[in-house]
């Protein structure tokens, strides 16, 4: 077999030296190990410097303020809404909304999406896949407006059956709620052409991308989604920060989610009137430094080049996949789809996840085990848990080797 | 000095023999074995400690004036610590579980196995302990 020839010029060793907490030795003398960028990427020097000076030099609360620090604040958070503007493609800076995270973003959707689209009987679609946050909200919303909730099976393999999301379409579905990248099993999900039968029937379609942003290029446009959603923690960014996108039309249709200051144009006491984008969607000083460290996050995934750095995050998750299998008899991975990103979940044997964790751990190595917060798909596979490493841009294949004999070790004790 | 905590600076003098952190694992899974099995039957949703990471089954039973308890966990480290838990307050009368100052884990090192964090059911399964006390007392 020829080996893949690769005239990437991504620098691991350059990128890793912007994380200083990767050259932390742990227990004693276990150099760290970090799998864990799906739960949370770590923080690269830009983003932590940024929020630092922000901190220390340049704060003031934003908008409407008269002077110097507040419409310096004022432009730096709102530069940081350019800068996320382009590096989704959206159309008009307005299209993108501040919020606390994913989470928030599914959420104000499912808190307000109903009282304009939906009546009782109409349908919602979801995935077998979702995380719980892109499932519970829709789950409430369901409740409370009499819609019916639907679901997109997932195959063996861990993919979505498109077959019978096509056949769920029909005129009484209002939206479609799918994550681009699954969180507990890395499949890649063809949002592109759900979105566009989705579309056919006059649904609108939310993306939940916490886990597709950290790792590949997003189009909004080209996706031609109605919302995305993701986080800044986990794109090396701020925690407490996250981006609603929304086409400006369909945004403008929604009332507001939180009422306070910032989104509001004129108040009475009996009544007010509304603010327009983005700050109908912004009550409330919102999470300043956040915002801006997302700028430099972006500003930091943006030296490297994008196509480089995923294609050597595949190496790594491949290279992954392999050694697992080729090391290990009785390793079973969960999630063979054809297309994946950013994590590996698996099993040994029939040892419990938490064992091979707390052992891993004691190595210096850190992985998540558990449900991942997709308890449908355990279900599914008929599991309760796994082991799911996941990786960043900094992550390295001597990383990967690392995990291999920590498993062998563990495997060793636990059977 | 109590009998209970007689038992805990003997676990805690066992543990202190070994260096090597892995090596306190595998002692761990060696308590994972002696851990009295809790009947298949009496695995219910009632005796269930149900945590996010691992479960663990957990039923009292009084001989005389002393209070027993049978226990199972589906992870082999929780077990274990099951286990030493067991070890530690099972076969003492009540009134001595429930008023018990358990040190020896924070002694060893495994306090955080005790977190309600960790969400193994270590955590609630020392609550239902005592609270099991508590009511026979």
């Amino acid at each position: 077999m020829i080996a893949k020839t690769s005239n990437i010029t991504f620098d691991v060793e350059a990128v890793r030296s912007e994380f200083p907490v990767l050259d932390r030795v742990i227990y004693e003398n276990k150099p760290l190990v970090y799998f864990d960028s799906a739960a949370s990427s770590q923080k690269p020097r830009i983003v932590a410097n940024t929020v630092r000076d922000y901190y220390l030099n340049e704060h003031a609360n934003i908008h409407r303020g008269v002077h110097f620090l507040s419409q310096e604040a004022t432009n730096k958070y709102e530069e940081a809404r350019k800068k996320v503007r382009d590096f989704i493609n959206a159309a008009y800076d307005e299209e993108i909304i501040f919020t606390s995270g994913t989470t928030d973003g599914i959420n104000l959707i499912a808190a307000t999406f109903d009282k304009v689209h939906i009546k009782k009987g109409d349908e919602v679609i979801v995935t077998g896949m979702e995380h719980h946050s892109n499932l519970v909200p829709w789950q409430m919303m369901c409740e409370r407006s009499g819609a019916v909730l639907k679901f997109v099976p997932v195959s063996d393999e861990g993919e979505l059956i498109l077959e019978e999301y096509e056949a769920l379409l029909n005129d009484k579905t209002k939206l479609v709620a799918v994550s681009h990248v699954s969180n507990t099993l890395g499949t890649i999900n063809p949002v592109a052409e759900m979105i566009k039968s989705a579309h056919g029937v006059g649904a609108q379609v939310l993306v939940d991308g916490a886990q597709s942003v950290p790792h590949m290029k997003i189009d909004v446009r080209d996706l031609d989604c109605d919302y995305y959603v993701f986080s800044g923690h986990k794109m090396y960014g701020p925690t407490g920060v996250g981006i609603l996108y929304g086409k400006k039309e369909l945004l403008n249709e929604l009332p507001p989610y939180k009422g306070g200051g910032e989104m509001i144009k004129t108040v009475t006491l009996e009544k007010s009137t509304y603010n327009e984008l983005p700050h109908k969607f912004e009550a409330g000083t919102p999470n300043i430094a956040g915002g801006i460290g997302l700028g430099a996050a972006i500003d930091f995934m943006l030296r490297e080049d994008l196509t480089d750095a995923a294609e050597h995050e595949n190496r790594v998750l491949e290279y992954c996949e392999n050694r697992l299998q080729e090391e290990f008899s009785d390793i079973k991975i969960i999630g063979q789809a054809k297309e994946k990103t950013g994590a590996v979940s698996f099993l040994l044997g029939d040892i419990h996840p938490y064992d091979v964790g707390v052992l891993l751990d004691r190595l210096g190595i850190a992985v998540r085990t558990g449900h991942h917060c997709t308890q449908p798909l355990m279900n599914r596979f008929d599991i309760t848990g796994t082991v799911r490493a996941s990786f960043g841009m900094y992550n390295t294949t001597q990383e990967v080797d690392a995990l291999i004999e920590g498993l062998k070790r563990a495997e060793k004790m636990l059977s | 000095m109590s009998s209970i905590n007689k038992v805990q600076d003997e676990i805690v003098e066992e543990f202190e023999l070994f260096d090597d952190w892995m090596d306190r694992y595998e002692h761990i899974i060696e308590f994972s074995k002696e851990v009295p099995q809790i009947e298949e039957e009496l695995k219910t949703e009632a005796n269930l400690v149900k945590g996010c990471q691992s479960n663990v089954w957990l039923a009292p039973e009084m001989k005389g004036e002393k209070l027993f308890f049978k226990a199972d966990s589906d992870a082999v480290i929780t077990r274990g610590i099951v286990g030493l838990l067991i070890k530690i307050l099972s076969g003492h009368k009540p009134e001595e579980i429930a008023q018990a100052d358990l040190y020896a884990l924070d002694k060893i090192g495994l306090k955080e196995h005790l977190s309600p964090n960790r969400a193994n059911g270590l955590s609630s399964m020392i609550t239902m302990m005592k609270a099991y006390a508590k009511a026979t007392a």
